[in-house]
């Protein structure tokens, strides 16, 4: 081996000790700042999980709240629904004018993508106690507070979906003299149906899951149920909420799944 | 034979510059009379591509005007430009075909530009557009695929799913960028056949971007080599001398794997 290829493996070893020792000062450094201590954490560990045990599984008065539970979970997961579909819709054509491939023009192009990551990066926790001073607490609130969010994501999704799935069958009906509307409905949507639907699906198990958080806020829907039952100490009921969502979440995860092996 | 035939299209001192700096195209001028097959060859990165594009606008020229069907196209836009284009097919390396959809669904998308915009929006198309559809993919032999979905099908049926959607847009021109450049060479001689059909008996002009020189010798009738962005040969293939060849690939004699007529390892 000629020295200069040596000298890449040498150079390569540096890098990685560089890397991991970056690394390690920067765990030791904030460490120190915030006096986190992580023996202590693992030598609590076990008690909390005793604590745990005592107190969160569900005893006989949460299942006789079942019922109640169910009816909030139904709740929730048609909002989580409504708001993924009606974002969906609209991120759909704002996508068209933020993508590379069907883009007018420039300018609109990247306010569309300025807009996008704006609605996308602003939590919609805050979303929601923004939203709280004009709607009060009110379903209201929580919708408009997942509907921004799942916007902003979902056009950055179908921006990037777009771009690679039909960039050259738009390509071609455009020399062949179709439409813009043309275009998108005989290319863009057949080509990007299935990764469009796997996103939906997301958003709709993702929004579940948020829309809990959200609803302590605003004290609706599942949140609120979590919220009460929390405050009033009757952790087993609590815990029984936050199990319920997760079985919830994970049947509509397999159902996605059940769904793109079909669609294909 | 008559004197003086209108050209198809002209192109007069035709520029394209990308950025402001990289020119792709300079002072590109040539006249298409109406039943000409025309091969460009030139090596990788020569404009061909581009040059194809600027003729149906693809691509805005940066310089020159492009002239097609009696009709100054450089800067027309909107719905008179799609017209136009209605007029040029266009035929792609990699197919471009929507492969979600059916080889038929596919083949009719050639009637879209003529089509009000709702009606190409739901896929709406009459009997006699169906009918002829379905012709054509007998013709082009895809009777077993027409219903199939196109990411089924092999790299010269989809060639020849994206040569069906070219006739049934009827055009008056049929622009193909690097055709064959993906197939192997039976599947290559299957589409070269094809377009040289359409070429003689639809009487469409045929402008191909090819690679292979020894295919463009064969079926063209004229010959345009290209090279950094400027015309360097025009001619019938019978003008195309082996320096020519050599000049438009810019390499020394031996160079060019076109060259080798044995095998290596015969003696």
């Amino acid at each position: 081996m000629s020295s200069k290829q040596m000298s890449v493996f040498k150079k390569r070893k540096y890098t990685y000790l560089a890397v991991f020792g970056a690394i390690a000062f920067l765990y030791l450094f904030s460490s120190f700042i915030t006096k986190f201590n992580m023996e202590e954490g693992l030598i609590a560990f076990p008690n909390a999980a005793i604590w745990m045990a005592e107190n969160l599984i569900p005893d006989e008065k949460a299942f006789e709240r079942l019922p109640k539970i169910i009816d909030k979970l139904i709740e929730t997961t048609l909002l989580s629904v409504a708001v993924t579909v009606v974002a969906a819709v609209f991120a759909f054509f704002f996508s068209l004018f933020g993508s590379k491939t069907t883009r007018i023009n420039g300018a609109v192009n990247r306010a569309v993508r300025i807009i996008a990551s704006f609605f996308r990066n602003v939590p919609d926790v805050v979303w929601a106690i923004i939203l709280m001073f004009s709607f009060g607490q009110n379903i209201l609130t929580g919708f408009f507070a997942l509907f921004f969010t799942t916007f902003g994501l979902l056009t950055r999704a179908f921006i990037e979906t777009i771009d690679e799935v039909s960039s050259s069958s738009i390509e071609a009906l455009n020399a062949a003299g179709a439409s813009f509307m043309q275009i998108v409905f005989q290319a863009i949507i057949p080509s990007a149906i299935t990764s469009i639907i796997t996103w939906v699906l997301f958003m709709i198990e993702n929004n579940i899951r948020n829309s809990t958080l959200i609803g302590i806020l605003t004290a609706t829907g599942i949140g609120y149920l979590f919220d009460m039952y929390y405050k009033r100490l009757e952790f087993g009921s609590a815990s029984l909420v936050v199990l319920s969502i997760v079985v919830l979440v994970i049947a509509i995860e397999m159902l996605s799944n059940l769904l793109r092996k079909v669609i294909r | 034979m008559e004197g003086k035939v209108m050209p198809i299209l002209e192109l007069k001192n035709v520029s394209k510059i990308y950025n402001g700096s990289t020119k792709a195209l300079s002072n590109v001028s040539f006249k298409v009379e109406e039943g000409e097959f025309i091969s460009i060859i030139g090596p990788s990165g020569a404009g061909k591509s581009t040059l194809l594009r600027c003729i149906n606008r693809l691509i805005d020229v940066s310089e020159g005007n492009v002239v097609f069907d009696g009709e100054d196209i450089t800067s027309i836009k909107g719905r008179k430009l799609r017209q136009i284009r209605t007029k040029t097919g266009m035929i792609f390396q990699h197919y471009n075909l929507v492969d979600r959809l059916s080889v038929v669904e596919n083949i009719l998308h050639g009637t879209l530009g003529r089509k009000s915009t709702f009606r190409g929006m739901i896929g709406s198309y009459t009997e006699d557009e169906k009918k002829y559809a379905f012709e054509i993919i007998d013709d082009l032999g895809l009777s077993d695929q027409a219903y199939k979905r196109c990411d089924e099908l092999s790299g010269g049926q989809k060639q020849r799913a994206g040569i069906a959607r070219v006739i049934m847009q009827s055009p008056k021109l049929i622009l193909c960028d690097e055709p064959i450049a993906s197939l192997d060479p039976k599947a290559s001689k299957v589409i070269m056949d094809h377009l040289l059909d359409i070429n003689r008996n639809k009487n469409i002009t045929c402008i191909v971007n090819l690679h292979q020189v020894d295919v463009a010798v064969k079926y063209s009738s004229r010959i345009i080599g290209v090279l950094s962005g400027e015309i360097v040969f025009d001619g019938p293939p019978s003008e195309l001398t082996q320096e020519m060849i050599h000049r438009i690939y810019r390499s020394d004699s031996s160079d060019l794997i076109t060259d080798v007529s044995g095998g290596l390892y015969e003696q």
